[in-house]
């Protein structure tokens, strides 16, 4: 995957030319010092070179301004370099609010991925051009790590939470996705596609998949199944647990008096080990789910309760308005893989 | 011409501490520092050698994008075990257990290190943590990276780790000890006018390593003991099914792995200040500046391991503080590049091997201290971060710096160690055969890496094959590079021409005293009255520039 400048990966997000950008930046001031360096040191060895054996040259006396002068200057242009990579840093690793969510699961040695309308693939990655992408990503075992290098973006994904990064592809096409942590022994194995496609098309590569359950709509049949609902209500609406609908991203009191915003990483903790964090007003009756379900079932859960909003205890519709799909009904819903 | 002639020394009794006694027993328990340092420099070379094939087995996998010449748990194996045995077993030790152990008490002017015991003691260790780790080999291998991340090496790897973890705990103890050793005998052994700022810059910088061995190294070791704990007793630290956090490995081992990297080159800048200033004849420009940099360098060290981290879900804020420090580290780096350069100016330069080699370090560690940078920045770190862009950086500090500077040394000091000369038409065409073989192995990484090619790959994408080509043809001709001084060492050992005591005509102590040195170093305790590379009568003085006014009397 070849761009038309030699020695420069293909660019295919947004983020690829601001990445690029200081990484050439970089490469200038690399090349400069190191030719200065090698220059001044071939011609101080060829002109001072020893011409008599028993020669003694003066010895030099040191200079507190030469010294001052060859420490600030590289530490002027080294904070070039920090500020401007730090400000994209910041921009690579904030996804934006509106982006479209893609769950990924990491395992050895696959990529699997779920989109909130309800399509599954592995090793394989559908998004449209010009869309902004979040991966909420995790993992079954070992340290993964997402790397799609004609994007610029790379993220571990730890097990035990939620990583996420974020990306607006700006060209259709096949790029490379890595899995760039050593994970064992398929590693290099663990590696598949990104695949950009025009918006129509991605359309219609979504409703050839018509018919799948949606992650929240799973989440709700696990929520009957494993029992859930007797406590915390058949729709979130709370009981002897905590409500749920409306939950995610607000700021919820716990007992220790201490007040935490409901994201990703809290719910997930709140299930695997829910006395880790109680909310204010409960006790610590809910048995764990460590072990129980899978990482995938999790990310299930997670997107039902995303779902719960206050005013519609229905699962709302996932935020892609890309595709119109049926409102997804409880009893239509097939039992989840 | 004077001066030349004042520093010869004659030739005094024909015992040295090579034939002061025979027999194995006199060297396994020798407290002769100068001994224990030739056991060093054979177990090391030994374990380099292992290291070396290694290389060329990696080297000779990626010659093709297929996975056709080992399986991948062998060939996972094989990359462990290069890292595990060069970086523990070689690089660490190198230049301080070897060139530091023979030189650090000549230097100063002691007739031995302060705790003799304690060194050989510090061999044993480590020879002691080198065989349970070549157990570990023999016995079936690690297959975790020299890494060893969480919960891999803990719950999902099936070897053996534990052996493995438990011969690089055994090893950091000789580390310790040996960084004891040296700050104690820096302090109080310093012949009578060797005050701190006549010391040679090899011993500035050996003082500065020391204290990164003895704060470092415990913390390696708790670690590993936490990662055998997790794997045998199950007991929840970094495997977060048990409740632990995988992250939290990852900063307890750079901890310790970043400043390790100091460990590997601090040694080396000093080596490389003792050629530059030796082969030009002249003093070290800006000398507070080198051996304050070596200071700082150990210090800031510490603070820098989370830039490891860019990309493992560590605060974007942590980042950018570490990020911040990881620029800051660079400055004392690029001081003493630029002094070393000022040093030639109106100098008197010879081209033996060991200044061949002090060139060569200069250069390439430009390249990989420069490229560091890029690791530094943290839009980029997040593209190169895992790459082959990371593997040709660290090579470019550990192989193009600590291992040049180790060779380096090891030439200068060669008629002192051995009491023979090396053939220097060899030693300066195998150091130009290495720099070669290294730059076109690494060179092309950087670009493999940019392009996006993962580290730990076993089969690769075929587009990233010009690079893989490129770079295992440039390992052979680096291996076939290092066989050479390997056979000419041994060779001049019996063979080479016998060296005079002060080959090279310098100021230093350690070229007062006969070579080989008798075992107490120095028939009388030697009086310092000159300044460290003190070639010419300090009144001859030159002022450079029109800098007048600010001047520091080097």
């Amino acid at each position: 995957m070849q761009s038309w400048v030699p020695f420069v990966p293909e660019s295919a997000s947004t983020m690829s030319w601001k990445v690029d950008a200081v990484y050439f930046y970089l490469s200038g001031v690399t090349l400069f010092f190191t030719l200065l360096i090698s220059a001044v040191l071939i011609f101080f060895v060829l002109r001072y070179r020893r011409r008599t054996p028993y020669e003694i040259p003066r010895p030099v006396a040191g200079s507190h301004k030469l010294e001052t002068l060859w420490s600030v200057i590289p530490f002027i242009i080294s904070m070039t370099i920090f500020g401007w990579s730090a400000k994209v840093y910041f921009e690579q690793y904030n996804p934006p609010k509106n982006a479209m969510e893609i769950y990924v699961v990491g395992k050895q040695w696959m990529w699997k991925i779920q989109h909130s309308t309800g399509q599954r693939e592995i090793n394989e990655l559908h998004v449209p051009v010009g869309r902004k992408i979040k991966l909420i990503m995790t993992t079954e075992d070992v340290i993964h790590d997402f790397f799609v290098p004609a994007f610029r973006m790379k993220a571990d994904v730890v097990p035990g939470k939620y990583t996420t990064q974020w990306f607006e592809a700006t060209k259709t096409g096949r790029y490379h996705l890595f899995c760039a942590e050593y994970c064992g022994m398929n590693h290099s194995g663990m590696i598949g596609s990104v695949i950009v496609m025009e918006s129509r098309e991605f359309d219609n590569w979504l409703s050839g998949n018509a018919g799948n359950t949606t992650p929240a709509v799973a989440g709700q049949q696990l929520f009957q199944t494993l029992g859930c609902v007797s406590c915390h209500g058949a729709n979130g609406e709370g009981g002897r647990g905590p409500t749920l609908a409306g939950l995610f991203g607000r700021q919820t009191l716990l007992t220790d008096g201490q007040s935490i915003r409901a994201d990703e990483p809290y719910i997930r903790e709140s299930i695997v080990n829910p006395q880790a964090k109680l909310v204010v007003g409960f006790g610590p009756i809910m048995p764990t789910f460590q072990g129980q379900i899978s990482e995938d079932q999790l990310v299930q859960l997670l997107a039902f309760i995303k779902s719960l909003q206050i005013a519609n205890p229905q699962p709302a519709t996932p935020a892609s308005p890309l595709v119109s799909r049926p409102q997804p009904q409880p009893s239509a819903a097939s039992s989840p893989q | 011409m004077k001066a030349i002639e004042a520093f010869e020394t004659p030739q005094p009794s024909k015992v040295n501490y090579i034939n002061a006694q025979y027999g194995l027993k006199s060297w396994l328990l020798t407290k002769d520092h100068k001994r224990i340092a030739l056991l060093y420099l054979g177990s090391i070379t030994f374990f380099f050698f292992i290291g070396g094939l290694y290389a060329m087995m990696i080297r000779l996998e990626l010659l093709t994008p297929q996975g056709d010449l080992f399986h991948s748990t062998t060939y996972n194996k094989v990359f462990t075990q290069h890292g595990i045995i060069m970086i523990f077993f070689f690089l660490i030790p190198s230049i301080p257990a070897t060139l530091g152990n023979f030189l650090v008490p000549m230097m100063i002017g002691a007739k031995d290190l302060a705790f003799p015991r304690i060194n050989l003691l510090s061999w044993y260790i480590y020879l002691a943590g080198g065989l349970i780790t070549i157990y570990a080999l023999l016995a079936g291998g690690v297959d975790t990276g020299w890494t060893f991340y969480t919960p891999f090496s803990t719950t999902f790897s099936n070897s053996y780790v534990v052996a493995a973890g438990l011969g690089i705990f055994v090893n950091g103890f000789s580390s310790i000890l040996t960084g004891l050793n040296f700050i104690v005998t820096i302090h109080t052994m310093r012949a009578p006018g060797m005050t701190w700022f006549r010391l040679p810059l090899f011993i500035w910088a050996h003082y500065a390593t020391s204290l990164v061995m003895i704060l470092g190294t415990p913390v390696i070791a708790i670690t590993v003991l936490l990662l055998a704990f997790e794997r045998v007793a199950r007991v929840g630290i970094f495997d977060p099914t048990l409740g632990g956090d995988p992250i939290l490995f990852q900063h307890l081992f750079w901890f310790y792995s970043h400043p390790a990297v100091y460990i590997m080159i601090l040694p080396s800048m000093g080596v490389v200040s003792e050629l530059i200033a030796n082969f030009s004849r002249k003093n070290i420009f800006g000398y507070k500046f080198v051996a304050f940099s070596s200071l700082a360098i150990a210090v800031f060290g510490f603070l820098v391991w989370g830039h490891h981290l860019f990309v493992t879900s560590q605060s974007i804020y942590a980042g950018m503080i570490f990020s911040f420090l990881s620029f800051a580290v660079a400055i004392p780096s690029a001081v003493k590049v630029f002094n070393w350069t000022a040093t030639l100016y109106k100098s008197s330069i010879s081209y033996d091997t060991p200044m061949l080699y002090a060139l060569g370090f200069i250069g390439l560690f430009t390249v990989g201290g420069m490229t560091g940078l890029f690791l530094a920045a943290l839009a980029v770190d997040v593209h190169l971060s895992d790459t082959y862009f990371v593997v040709a950086h660290f090579h470019y500090i550990m192989v193009g710096g600590a291992l040049m500077g180790y060779l380096g040394g090891l030439h200068y000091w060669w008629p002192k160690i051995s009491g023979r000369m090396y053939p220097e038409g060899w030693g300066r065409f195998s150091a130009l055969v290495i720099f070669v073989g290294f730059n076109l192995t690494f060179l092309p990484q950087f670009v493999a890496g940019f392009m996006g090619m993962p580290r730990r790959y076993h089969a690769y994408p075929p587009e990233f094959q010009v690079f893989n080509v490129l770079s295992s043809a440039g390992a052979s001709i680096l291996g076939f590079g290092m066989l050479i001084p390997a056979i000419y060492f041994v060779w001049s050992m019996r063979y080479g021409k016998h060296a005079e005591p002060n080959p090279w005509h310098l100021p230093g102590l350690e070229w007062r005293t006969a070579a080989p040195p008798p075992t107490e170093n120095f028939e009388t305790t030697p009086i310092v009255t000159w300044e460290a590379y003190e070639f010419a009568p300090p009144e001859e003085t030159e002022i450079v520039g029109k800098f007048k006014g600010e001047l520091e009397t080097a």
